[in-house]
């Protein structure tokens, strides 16, 4: 036994995981992949573990162009969902990109949504990081910073967010609902991210006890015929994005009405890259218009002592990503 | 630690405290039923080598990435070093002690013996199962073959080799 001792629990149903998960010490689990690395690291010591996985929050659903993924469903499943695979690829895209196909029939989508940073100062005991130990410092930010994030960041925290799910939904303009002591809630994912500033422990805009039960995105089919997603690694398969790319357009008459980019692997969560997609609004998909729309997904980069190379990268995978799905027929 | 210290310890508060730490648990191994009290904290890796003795499942990196304990739940692959037990009350899983005979292998291990698929052997259980669970899902190419098999490392590089055996089986 790596981890420190903790009690166990099933929540019978929601309003008893709510009550259970709000009191101090406890944690949720849902498929256990991210949480029990996060406990044998020693990274978190939970006095109670409520397991949640059983829950009937597994549905993933789609009608009148609604989307609905269970904040439960295994990756696997969503992954391998027809209306998934045929109406929203970029989701299947990014969710076979991730992990294995162990830990995808494990990890669920909420659990995905909400895995916490690969920093190495953060998984690592003894390091300093404010997000593990507040007012420790951040080792990475003056230490080994290759994989720190070029946007978002703060002296307190540079870390990234890993979730290659999220940099899709982000771009698809995903709601989350959650459920917690005050009821139901649903707002943008957008929403549900924090940066870092000087509160680097609190990634997230939801409060103790709550818990994701359901991802919507709607009216998100539109861009199936034209999306990708990319993602750049050290290894090709069962590793994190160094970057990544979430690209969809929309184009009638050879010219792009709507434009979609979020990056991975480059901030604190999901970053859409706004002001390349209004650049390429109202323009036809050609080399300078791409090329233009990868200036401007860098053109506020801060990078540190070992990240510059990501924006040679970041620029480079979006202008791929755009031809890969602009030049189609 | 002496007797004494053990006996002053043994409380009834240290007794509920233990007991709040435990979870008793169902679980179908190859077929066969078990009804096992274990720590609440124990993961299913560790409830199938150390509780249960079925120590075919191997402990790589105890940390989901090497591959060497995956275990079937219900036809579907895991990582059971990632796996708390207490989550997996009442399910059925399969082990390597589950797959094949001597007198009569799994076609994936009588593939792997052909194919020269292992050296030192110690991944070579978790690459059975989930190469047995990859081929459920049908893969259509060599490629989907070496990207569907990313979760299991080989230190001793058969790699190329265990593609070989399970496309062998997959008809490809």
């Amino acid at each position: 036994m790596s981890g420190s001792l903790f009690q166990y629990s099933r929540a019978a149903d929601i309003n008893a995981a709510v009550t259970q998960g709000s009191r101090a010490g406890a944690v949720f689990l849902a498929g256990g992949t991210d949480m029990l690395q996060l406990w044998k690291a020693g990274t978190i010591a939970p006095e109670a573990v409520v397991d949640i996985s059983r829950l009937p929050l597994d549905d993933v659903a789609y009608a009148d162009g609604k989307l609905s993924l269970g904040a439960m469903a295994r990756l696997s499943d969503v992954a391998a969902h027809l209306e998934v695979t045929r109406s929203h690829p970029l989701i299947a895209d990014a969710i076979l990109a991730s992990a294995s196909g162990q830990i995808r029939n494990m990890a669920t989508v909420g659990g995905n949504l909400l895995q916490r940073t690969r920093c190495p100062y953060f998984r690592s005991d003894g390091l300093a990081c404010n997000k593990r130990i507040a007012g420790s410092g951040c080792g990475a930010l003056s230490g080994e910073n290759r994989q720190a994030a070029l946007f978002g960041a703060s002296p307190s925290c540079v870390a990234t967010h890993a979730s290659d799910l999220a940099v899709v939904l982000a771009a698809l303009d995903a709601e989350v609902e959650v459920f917690g002591a005050a009821g139901p809630r649903r707002f943008p994912l957008s929403d549900l991210y924090r940066l870092p500033g000087v509160t680097p422990e609190r990634e997230t805009n939801m409060v103790s006890g709550e818990l994701i039960t359901v991802i919507h995105v709607e009216g998100a089919s539109r861009f199936a015929a034209r999306a990708t997603y990319l993602k750049v690694r050290d290894r090709a398969s069962f590793e994190f994005a160094v970057v990544s790319v979430a690209a969809a357009l929309r184009v009638e008459n050879g010219v792009i009405v709507e434009a979609r980019l979020a990056a991975g692997g480059v901030a604190p969560l999901p970053w859409r890259l706004t002001g390349s997609e209004a650049a390429l609004v109202g323009r036809a998909p050609d080399a300078q218009a791409i090329s233009a729309a990868g200036n401007l997904a860098v053109a506020d980069a801060r990078p540190l002592a070992h990240n510059a190379f990501k924006i040679d990268l970041l620029r480079n995978a979006v202008i791929r990503a755009l031809q890969t799905i602009g030049y189609q027929p | 630690m002496n007797a004494a210290t053990v006996e002053t310890s043994g409380s009834p508060i240290d007794e509920q405290a233990m007991e709040r730490a435990t979870v008793a648990l169902s679980l179908t191994i190859n077929g066969r039923l078990h009804d096992v009290r274990t720590a609440s904290s124990a993961t299913l890796l560790d409830l199938i080598r150390d509780q249960l003795g079925l120590t075919g499942t191997k402990k790589g990196c105890d940390m989901g990435a090497c591959g060497a304990c995956t275990v079937l739940v219900q036809g579907r692959r895991i990582k059971s070093c990632l796996a708390l037990a207490a989550s997996y009350d009442g399910e059925a899983i399969t082990t390597i002690e589950g797959i094949g005979t001597l007198e009569a292998l799994h076609p994936l291990q009588a593939a792997f013996i052909r194919h020269d698929a292992l050296q030192c052997g110690y991944c070579t259980p978790g690459q059975i199962l989930s190469g047995i669970a990859l081929l459920s899902e049908k893969p259509q190419s060599l490629e989907a073959i070496r990207e569907g098999m990313s979760g299991n490392l080989c230190r001793c590089g058969a790699h190329p080799n265990i593609v070989a055996a399970i496309a062998e089986v997959a008809g490809l």
